[in-house]
């Protein structure tokens, strides 16, 4: 599984500012949030947490969380140098989160969605049982409500102290994916730095359309293990999101203040091939065509061949 | 937080502690788990193409993903099986240094699962069940395979596996190394060889990533639960395969022989289901694994 190095930057500075890791720039924490934690100076995209994520997203009170009372168990006794119970714990306390991933229903301008945000701070965002299980109670509402699915994706990978049962998340929600399909309802990811590992392998990928912030770092092994077991050298941009849009690996990037606006329009398109029927873009033409010239004639001879007997076709 | 560089007290402190408890508790690294694992990575152990040989009266290999290259670390073709088809799909590694070279030590690249999930939409087509053989350490970590999207390769062949109409057996016969291992493995049903092992991550990667400590492979080998025995106990795989006495490599035609009838009894039980039935217990088998606390219950 892949493995990233912590990213410290949000530590560092003072109490009401933060350097920003691009550009060096001193910037004050307060504004920085306002700017939805996007650097004013350079456009760095800093990392956002589940909880200030949803907030970003989801219309003002419309959020309600599901499955929020899953809690992650100990079925291996897992403990390395220190205990598994005790690293969660430690999460818990550090992120006020229960998981590594947030989920819920909300509406984004108006429109209902089925939203799940994961969270890098808790346990490098690790998709354990829990995250799995959420993962599949976000489908399953989506697949009963025909909302649609996205998913705002920041994991390094597999939660290790669940050894098997971790890898067996990647099955289980590529399984949920498939369920969705089948309805279909309309799923899309939105992968964030950095998205790695299993989660990559699974439904991070497996999107109807997938989004990626700028600078994100996608990819399944990361860059140092690539350095350490093969000994390649690495390209500048390796896996960043820059890089896989040239390699055909994701569909836009989009940056974070433009995300909900994006997320509602792909959302609102993808639904409108259901209810598409000839009739009202005839109808919009018809009124264009009113207005008289060169399209108007044409149109009037369309219209003429489709429908002989001169009224309007009423379906 | 460390106080000097390089110096991680508090890790110090708790793997001193952690020491002190075993060398208490007399918890000491069980050489029999090791045993397991060097043996399913045991140089002279049946490769995939092995188990074809002794298996099926003939085969026919198809090759290439008809998108980029042919890997040649995941084998694929139509074997000949008690006078019907079946599809097999493997890892295969090489015996000698020119082959293991050749067959990328049994490391796919996306092209391989690629190659896979062609030969598996050909054989529900044609409804021609499907029998996977895993032996990999992983997924190939490359700079040339992530631009290929070794991640997509991966999630869309469990994808295909999740959607297949046709019967679908998967056998671990030596490694079953993460990502790169399960791609091969959403199958109705899961078995393991008896001195194989299966888990999320190499014992090595894991004692270096949670123990700071790559020599701590043994411990993080028992402590992951990697052998067939516990896998079954853990509900993850759905039956074990004794191997000939010492081991598989003692006895490949043995070996081969054992895993024709297991192949040939589940089949057997898979093929009286209704194909929508059968693809829905696949997908409640791997609704359920995990565990989980609700309302402060345990959940299996
Ligand atoms: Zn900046």
């Amino acid at each position: 599984m892949a493995h990233v190095s912590v990213d410290i930057s949000r530590r560092n500075g003072t109490p009401d500012a933060v350097g920003c890791p691009s550009c060096k720039e001193l910037l004050n924490r307060a504004e920085l949030a306002k700017n939805l934690q996007v650097c004013h100076h350079c456009g760095h995209h800093f990392r956002v947490g589940a909880r200030e994520r949803v907030g970003q997203l989801a219309d003002v009170g419309t959020w309600s969380e599901i499955a929020g009372s899953l809690r992650s168990a100990d079925p291996l006794e897992f403990y390395d140098l220190r205990p598994y119970p005790e690293r969660i714990e430690e999460a818990e306390y550090d992120t006020g989160l229960s998981e590594a991933i947030l989920v819920g229903t909300c509406k984004l301008h108006k429109m209902d969605v089925v939203l799940a945000a994961m969270d890098f701070a808790f346990l490098g965002g690790s998709m354990g049982s829990v995250v799995g299980e959420r993962f599949w109670r976000a489908a399953e509402t989506a697949a009963e409500s025909r909302f649609p699915l996205v998913v705002v994706c920041a994991s390094g990978g597999a939660r290790m102290q669940e050894g098997i049962l971790s890898l067996m998340q990647m099955a289980k929600t590529t399984c949920a994916v498939e369920m969705l399909g089948e309805v279909p309802v309309p799923f899309v990811t939105v992968l964030t730095h950095p998205t790695t590992g299993g989660v990559m392998a699974s439904f991070a990928t497996l999107a109807d359309v997938i989004i990626s912030e700028p600078g994100a770092l996608l990819c399944f092994t990361g860059p140092r293990v690539i350095e350490q077991t093969v000994k390649e050298a690495l390209p500048e941009d390796f896996g960043r999101a820059e890089s896989n849009l040239a390699h055909g690996q994701i569909d836009m990037i989009v940056s974070r203040p433009e995300l909900k606006d994006r997320l509602v329009q792909i959302l609102g398109m993808m639904e409108g091939g259901v209810a598409c029927a000839l009739e009202p873009i005839w109808e919009a033409e018809a009124r264009r065509g009113r207005r008289g010239g060169p399209f108007a004639e044409a149109l009037k001879r369309i219209k003429a061949l489709a429908n002989p007997s001169g009224r309007p076709s009423k379906r | 937080m460390p106080t000097l560089p390089g110096v991680h007290l508090k890790d110090e402190i708790t793997k001193i502690s952690q020491r002190i408890k075993e060398l208490g508790s007399g918890r000491r690294v069980d050489r029999h788990v090791w045993d397991k694992v060097e043996l399913a990575r045991h140089p002279k152990r049946p490769y995939s193409l092995d188990y074809i040989q002794h298996m099926f009266s003939g085969f026919i290999e198809l090759r290439g993903d008809r998108l980029f290259a042919d890997d040649p670390a995941i084998i694929g073709g139509l074997a000949s099986y008690h006078g019907r088809t079946i599809m097999v799909v493997g890892h295969q590694k090489g015996r000698d240094l020119a082959a293991r070279t050749r067959r990328n030590f049994g490391m796919p690249r996306p092209e391989g699962y690629r190659k896979a999930q062609r030969l598996m939409n050909l054989a529900s087509k044609f409804g021609i069940p499907v029998l996977t053989l895993i032996d990999t350490p992983g997924a190939y970590p490359g700079v040339a395979a992530e631009e290929r999207g070794q991640g997509g390769a991966i999630s869309s062949t469990l994808m295909c596996m999740a959607r297949l109409d046709v019967p679908t057996v998967s056998v671990i016969i030596g490694e079953g190394g993460s990502g790169g291992a399960l791609a091969l493995a959403l199958t109705d049903r899961v078995l393991m060889l008896e001195n194989s092992i299966y888990s999320v991550i190499s014992p090595e990667s894991c004692a270096a990533i949670l123990w700071k400590d790559s020599d701590e492979a043994q411990l993080a080998a028992q402590t992951l639960r990697l052998t067939s025995a516990e896998l079954l106990d853990l509900e993850i795989i759905d039956g074990v395969l004794p191997e000939p006495r010492g081991g598989a490599h003692r006895d490949h035609a043995s070996a081969a022989r054992i895993l024709k009838d297991a192949l040939e009894e589940n089949l057997r039980d898979l093929e009286t289901a209704h194909p929508r039935r059968r693809k829905k217990e696949r997908h409640e088998k791997f609704r359920r694994m995990g565990v989980w606390r609700e309302h402060g219950l345990t959940l299996f």
